[in-house]
């Protein structure tokens, strides 16, 4: 099949702008197209090899027995109670942690950028405490805060807290030195100067720590379920390990997939409405 | 007293920085520099050599190591209100479109919202940029993001004008246009500017006097006055045989330092 177009010289920019929209059309067909078969392929030998018995479905599942267990949980509700109320306390847990962490590590982030002696005097505790992988303190914090929401926020807020904060201490660090100099010569106090020049120009860097830290709030709230919980997604899983149940443990994992997806397209969206400003690269015409 | 006092004075003023590594370096020595009310300046020197330097101790933005920096007759502490500063690079905020961006100065000194805005609209009328508030700078061509700059610096009415090589990414012929605006505004506002360049023939267009200083650190070699009449047509002087006389002299002037630093930089 040729795929050249020839377009005549005298061509019109309307036909020049179809042109370049069906070509547009037709690569993001191919690319949807291509998505589709790779995932068609991915759970067809999936099935195939667990129907076939090259693999042990008792281990593996399959993808018929998750769909299956996915529709008997929204269905008929899972062997703990309603499928829809693990979801909605996983939720409440990861938004409450994702909200405390990011809102606190931009606070600190800016305040710390903005002040030497005191980023200088906090760097050695922050890395200290840093350095502790997050997941071991699960234990501790169901100790303290016992089996329901508090410890999972906690641990939710932890692994937000420091990814936030230390996107937002650099975005601060890397604003411009001459915007502002040209801040403070046409009159900005100290409150002025943070607010209409240092927090915009950190706030793609902060965007950017926001777009993977509500995952990592999802993932402090399910590792906190597995410790030690009444209700939510992490239940289900550990509860669906116990019992072997491993289409269950899949079924979970799918439920969390959705929902960080979802999250994620929701970031993006928000972020597009704040940087509107920011300059888009025009695509080549021709 | 202070109302006859010269707008800007250094006297021999040093200044040195401290390098990451902790050593000392000398961008300016025992330099001495006045202008006068009204004046327009312009300080040449080969690049590096410190020009910039003598502006932010004007600004207050850097504070001499030894010496004397006075503005209206008063020792310069902290930022003052009276000036006006024109960057070379880029400064517009980019998040805000351009009414936000010339409009900031008078927000910043706590005036009235709706008056602000009102003079912001009068401003980028009076640059040409009517029609052009809503777009962000990102948008503009490098002449337009100028005169939106320049816009925002004298909205504030500046009485001291500092402008560190505003135009030198700029195209020739904006930037001769340019140099036409600047006059313009200048004639009509009258404040003391110092005009840092390390083009020779930018600083004669446009300054009544015209300083050279040395390769780094620097100090002033010279000082010329240019008697060319006012008002200039800055497109056209330089073909003016009494503005090629003076160039003549003064970069022979020039020159040895330029040369110097040259030199050393290689």
């Amino acid at each position: 099949m040729d795929s050249t177009i020839t377009i005549p010289l005298s061509a019109s920019e309307a036909q020049i702008e179809a042109e370049a929209r069906a070509r547009q059309k037709s690569y993001w067909l191919r690319v949807y197209f291509w998505r589709s078969a790779i995932l068609v392929a991915l759970l067809g030998s999936w099935e195939l090899a667990a129907r076939q018995g090259w693999i042990d479905p008792f281990h593996y599942s399959m993808p018929s027995a998750i769909w299956a267990r996915l529709i008997e949980w929204t269905t008929e509700g899972t062997s703990e109670g309603p499928l829809w109320y693990h979801l909605w306390v996983t939720m409440e847990e990861s938004i409450l942690g994702f909200l405390t962490g990011s809102v606190i590590g931009v606070i600190a982030g800016i305040a710390l950028g903005r002040n030497q002696m005191a980023s200088d005097v906090f760097a050695l505790y922050i890395k200290l405490i840093n350095s502790i992988p997050r997941v071991v303190l699960a234990p501790i914090f169901t100790v303290i805060l016992g089996l329901g929401l508090a410890s999972k926020v906690a641990l939710s807020f932890i692994m937000v807290f420091f990814v936030v904060f230390s996107n937002a201490f650099q975005g601060v660090r890397e604003a411009d030195k001459a915007m502002i100099a040209n801040a403070r010569i046409l009159g900005a106090s100290n409150w002025q100067l943070t607010r209409f020049v240092i927090i915009p120009s950190a706030m793609s860097w902060i965007f950017a720590s926001l777009h993977v830290s509500f995952g990592f709030a999802i993932i402090g709230a399910i590792v906190g379920e597995f410790v030690g919980a009444r209700y939510g997604i992490g239940l289900l899983i550990s509860v669906a390990k116990g019992s072997f149940d491993s289409a269950g443990m899949f079924a979970a994992i799918l439920i969390v997939m959705a929902v960080a997806l979802l999250a994620e397209y929701l970031m993006t969206y928000v972020e597009g409405r704040f940087a509107s400003w920011k300059p888009q690269t025009s695509a080549d015409a021709a | 007293m202070t109302s006859s006092s010269p707008a800007i004075e250094l006297r021999g003023v040093t200044r040195r920085f401290l390098s990451p590594d902790g050593k000392s370096l000398t961008a300016l020595r025992d330099f001495t520099m006045t202008v006068e009310r009204g004046e327009f300046v312009a300080v040449v020197g080969p690049t590096g050599c410190g020009k910039s330097t003598t502006l932010n101790l004007v600004t207050g933005l850097f504070k001499p190591s030894g010496g004397e920096v006075r503005v209206m007759g008063q020792p310069v502490s902290g930022i003052d209100r009276r000036i006006g500063f024109a960057f070379q690079t880029d400064a517009l905020f980019p998040w805000r479109n351009v009414l936000d961006n010339v409009v900031a100065g008078p927000l910043f000194r706590g005036r009235p919202r709706k008056e602000a805005y009102a003079e912001a609209e009068a401003w980028l009328a009076r640059v040409g940029l009517k029609g052009f508030e809503k777009l962000h700078p990102h948008q503009l061509s490098g002449g337009m993001r100028k005169r939106v700059a320049l816009a925002q610096t004298f909205i504030n009415k500046p009485e001291i004008l500092l402008m560190d090589e505003p135009f030198s990414a700029l195209d020739v012929q904006t930037r001769a246009k340019m140099h036409e605006e600047l006059l313009d505004l200048w004639g009509t506002n009258r404040a003391s500017v110092v005009f840092v360049t390390h083009d020779l023939e930018e600083a004669i267009a446009l300054a009544d006097k015209v300083y050279v200083l040395t390769k780094g650190p620097a100090t002033v070699k010279s000082v010329y006055k240019i008697d060319l009449p006012r008002p200039r047509k800055v497109a056209d002087i330089r073909y003016d045989k009494d503005f090629i006389a003076i160039s003549r002299r003064i970069w022979e002037d020039l020159k040895s330092e330029v040369q110097g630093a040259q030199a050393k930089a290689a």
